[in-house]
């Protein structure tokens, strides 16, 4: 099999990768680029734990190919907090106690970031229903809207 | 035997003659456009090596078009992008209500209608809606593009009558004209993120007195492929679309329906409630089309 060469931006920083044709983008992040921040739940696009944002818009890296990637700008999880510290929307998940075992809580504060991007006032039913593909095992989802709702305000507040 | 290998041409000839190469080559093609159904397949009942060819660079099929006779969306399109487009939910409510109903926010980011009827699952959630709007698909051919309604492109299930030289570009809707509207309801047992026990799309025209002048009415994942009823579409012609026009369309959708029993429900249930998606959506589509 013949890798292919691919030029992509990651997190802001220019990247280039050589990949297997049928390797999906979260296999390219986690085992060539060695970003494992984003994680795997289920490889079939179910649980969001892969979530990344491929020019600013929402997808699971599990049902998208590595190449796909030529050409366009990917924001994973390690891409959200400054260099001054940890994103407001990371730091309010931390306050409100929104994760556990933490396996999901990559997707989710990723899936946050691209809704609060798109919509920073969002109401609760509109959180819950962006956030329908991120499964949570631990939390009950509660504190994780909470969280959201909380980010929100403080987002709208620092702008 | 075979690789796995991925083209992405930039406009039809180019797509034409990359498919044209890999069957010369003997090697296999597929065509990629969100990846929903073709990565979680290639994980599970198809493994084998293939050459993905990409429709998202394909210029042709990431028009968008919203003219005055004709809608025209590209096969390349994401569902989310068609959902954020106001003036095309306005025109094609029911249609972009399909769409809108496949996976999470992460699945509409790639998922596209043209994916969804290519993947011809019985369940396809914008099938029966393309095929209440008379939407036509537009193949690249290698004699030249080809035109096929929608309720013939699906031939069985997970078959249709695509050659494996040929692709589709997109979907050309007939623009709705004066009060007309559509609807495109399905049943699942949970809110979000689920497979169709059935469906039901109804577009139709009122008059300005408010009788239906024109409807079609179409029924999913209660057969093989998505299903035209004529004889609901008859009962909503020539009536205010009341409960009685509704609740004849209903038996006529019932009584063509031909489902199977299976995890989400059996046979008499699926009929049943094929009927009723069919009264709700049709009175969806005439208040829709008299706000109008
Ligand atoms: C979590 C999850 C939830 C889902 N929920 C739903 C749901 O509620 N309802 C529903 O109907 N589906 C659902 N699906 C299935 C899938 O998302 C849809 O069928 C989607 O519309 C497929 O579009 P795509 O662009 O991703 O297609 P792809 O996966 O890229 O392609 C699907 C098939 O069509 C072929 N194809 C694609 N484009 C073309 C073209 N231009 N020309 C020729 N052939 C082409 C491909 O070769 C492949 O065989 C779900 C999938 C997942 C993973
Ligand atoms: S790992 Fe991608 S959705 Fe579960
Ligand atoms: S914190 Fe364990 S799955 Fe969400």
């Amino acid at each position: 099999m013949s890798k292919q060469h691919v030029s992509t931006t990651i997190n802001g920083d220019e990247v280039e990768f050589l990949c297997e044709p049928h390797q999906s983008l979260l296999e390219v992040l986690r085992d060539e680029l060695g970003l494992t921040g984003t994680k795997e739940g289920c490889a079939t696009g179910d649980c969001g734990a892969c979530s990344v944002m491929i020019d600013g818009r929402l997808v699971c890296s599990c049902l998208m190919l590595g190449v796909e990637a030529q050409g366009v700008e990917v924001t994973t999880i390690e891409g959200i907090a400054g260099a001054d510290g940890l994103h407001v929307i990371q730091q309010k998940y931390l306050e409100h106690a929104a994760l556990q075992c933490g396996i999901c809580t990559p997707g989710f504060i990723v899936a946050t970031k691209a809704l609060l991007d798109r919509n920073p006032d969002p109401d609760e039913t509109t959180i819950r229903y962006w956030l329908a593909g991120n499964l949570c095992r631990c939390t009950g989802y509660d504190k994780i809207v909470r969280a959201v709702q909380d980010a929100a305000q403080n987002l709208a507040y620092e702008a | 035997m075979g690789a796995y290998a991925y083209r992405a041409p930039t406009n039809v000839e180019e797509a034409l003659s990359t498919l044209a190469a890999e069957a010369a080559a003997g090697n296999r093609a597929q065509m990629l456009a969100g990846g929903t159904d073709v990565m979680v397949q290639m994980r599970s009942i198809d493994k084998g090596p293939r050459t993905f060819v990409d429709v998202k660079h394909v210029a042709e099929a990431n028009e968008l078009h919203i003219g005055d006779d004709e809608v025209f969306i590209g096969a390349g399109i994401a569902s989310a992008v068609l959902n954020e487009n106001d003036e095309l939910k306005r025109i094609l409510p029911g249609l972009i209500e399909s769409a809108d109903l496949i996976g999470s926010t992460q699945i509409q980011g790639r998922a596209t209608i043209g994916g969804n009827l290519c993947n011809s699952s019985p369940a396809g959630d914008t099938i029966p809606a393309l095929i209440a709007c008379g939407a036509v698909c537009v193949i690249a051919s290698p004699g030249g593009n080809r035109e096929v309604p929608t309720e013939d492109f699906v031939t069985g299930v997970g078959t249709n009558v695509l050659e494996s030289t040929e692709f589709l570009i997109g979907l050309r809707i007939p623009r709705p004209k004066g009060r007309s509207s559509d609807a495109y309801l399905r049943f699942i047992p949970r809110t979000e993120m689920d497979i169709a026990v059935c469906g039901a799309g109804v577009a139709l025209t009122l008059d300005d007195a408010g009788i239906c002048m024109a409807a079609k009415v179409s029924i999913g994942a209660v057969a093989i492929t998505a299903l035209v009823v004529p004889d609901a579409a008859a009962a909503l012609v020539g009536t205010a679309v009341d409960d009685e026009a509704l609740a004849a369309a209903a038996d006529a959708s019932s009584a063509l329906a031909k489902p199977i029993t299976d995890k989400r429900g059996t046979v008499e249930y699926r009929r049943k409630v094929v009927g009723v998606l069919t009264k709700r959506a049709g009175a969806i589509a005439r208040d829709r089309a008299l706000a109008l």
